[in-house]
């Protein structure tokens, strides 16, 4: 695994993994929305507004899938402070906090005609509002810093304080008492949900989740760009400032 | 469509999702390629990295 930690086999290799990744999104998506608008049935007491759960659901996934992967880059960035973790981490956050706005807003949207209101201060919708409050800390502190490899170790630590939410909006569900409905997909016992509804379900996440990893390595690839235009340009100044 | 009950907050959804997805690989586009002219721009200058040939985090 730590071979692929390489920059120069990373950028080899990202030249296909980025289309492959793209492709299989574009047709995942093409498929979901299929089963989704033509397929899948009306939920017998929430009728057509069921449909808003195949963007909402697999939003709230990734919301917390990148987070737990920006943890975990956070964590080679501090104990092995590998460069391509940083830059790892970095490209998540944009992604995480799109994703987390989305499943807030979509949230919104399904909570007004099924709950009669936009917004309740509930854990669970507390919880996710935070997170998106710590994505935006986290783009605010990269950026904060002209230098990344000075910025990498005070983000790691507020990601790694930050992971402390993740459970919290996972099972904010099962320790309080909510608005929002409990777990249903990953629960012990198996889905509550029928495979009519479930396939759909698991085919947008899939298509979702291979859009995240094609922007997650192409913001990377960037991101690796970036910090080579800023060396060039510091020896650039220095030549300058030398002759 | 609209015939549908609350196909406002649906049609909502998807729309928003669209647009956001559509915000991301736009975002990611545009920036690879404004950092890739300017790397362009400073190799044609005859800058290289220190262990040139290769390509890197520095």
């Amino acid at each position: 695994m730590l071979r692929f930690a390489n920059p120069t086999l990373f950028l080899k290799l990202v030249r296909w993994l980025i289309p492959l990744a793209a492709g299989a999104s574009a047709v995942l998506l093409a498929w979901g929305l299929y089963l989704v608008f033509a397929v899948s049935p009306e939920d017998y007491q929430q009728g057509a507004t069921v449909r808003i759960m195949y963007i909402h659901v697999p939003a709230a996934w990734l919301a917390l899938s990148c987070y737990s992967l920006m943890a975990l880059s956070s964590v080679g960035s501090l104990v092995w402070k590998h460069p391509l973790a940083d830059v790892s981490a970095k490209a998540l956050a944009p992604i995480g906090a799109a994703f987390t706005f989305l499943c807030l807003v979509t949230g919104a949207l399904w909570g007004k005609p099924m709950w009669g209101t936009w917004w309740v201060w509930d854990a669970r919708l507390t919880s996710v509002l935070v997170l998106f409050l710590v994505y935006c800390g986290i783009m605010a502190l990269w950026t904060a810093f002209d230098d990344p490899a000075r910025a990498a170790r005070p983000v790691a630590i507020l990601t790694l304080f930050g992971f402390i939410n993740v459970p919290i909006v996972k099972f904010s569900v099962d320790w309080w008492n909510t608005l929002h409905q409990p777990a249903s997909v990953f629960r012990l016992g198996g889905p509550s949900i029928d495979p009519s509804m479930l396939t759909p379900l698991f085919v947008m996440a899939g298509g979702a989740t291979a859009l995240m990893l094609a922007l997650h390595l192409a913001g990377m690839r960037t991101e690796i760009m970036r910090r080579r235009v800023r060396n060039l340009s510091q020896q650039l100044a220095r030549q300058d400032g030398g002759s | 469509m609209m015939d549908i009950p609350h196909a406002g907050y649906i049609l909502a959804s998807y729309l928003l999702a669209g647009v956001i997805v559509a915000g991301l690989v736009l975002l990611a586009v545009l920036d690879d390629r404004a950092q890739r002219k300017a790397l362009e721009k400073l190799e044609a200058q005859g800058l290289r990295r220190r262990s040139s040939g290769q390509t890197g985090v520095q």
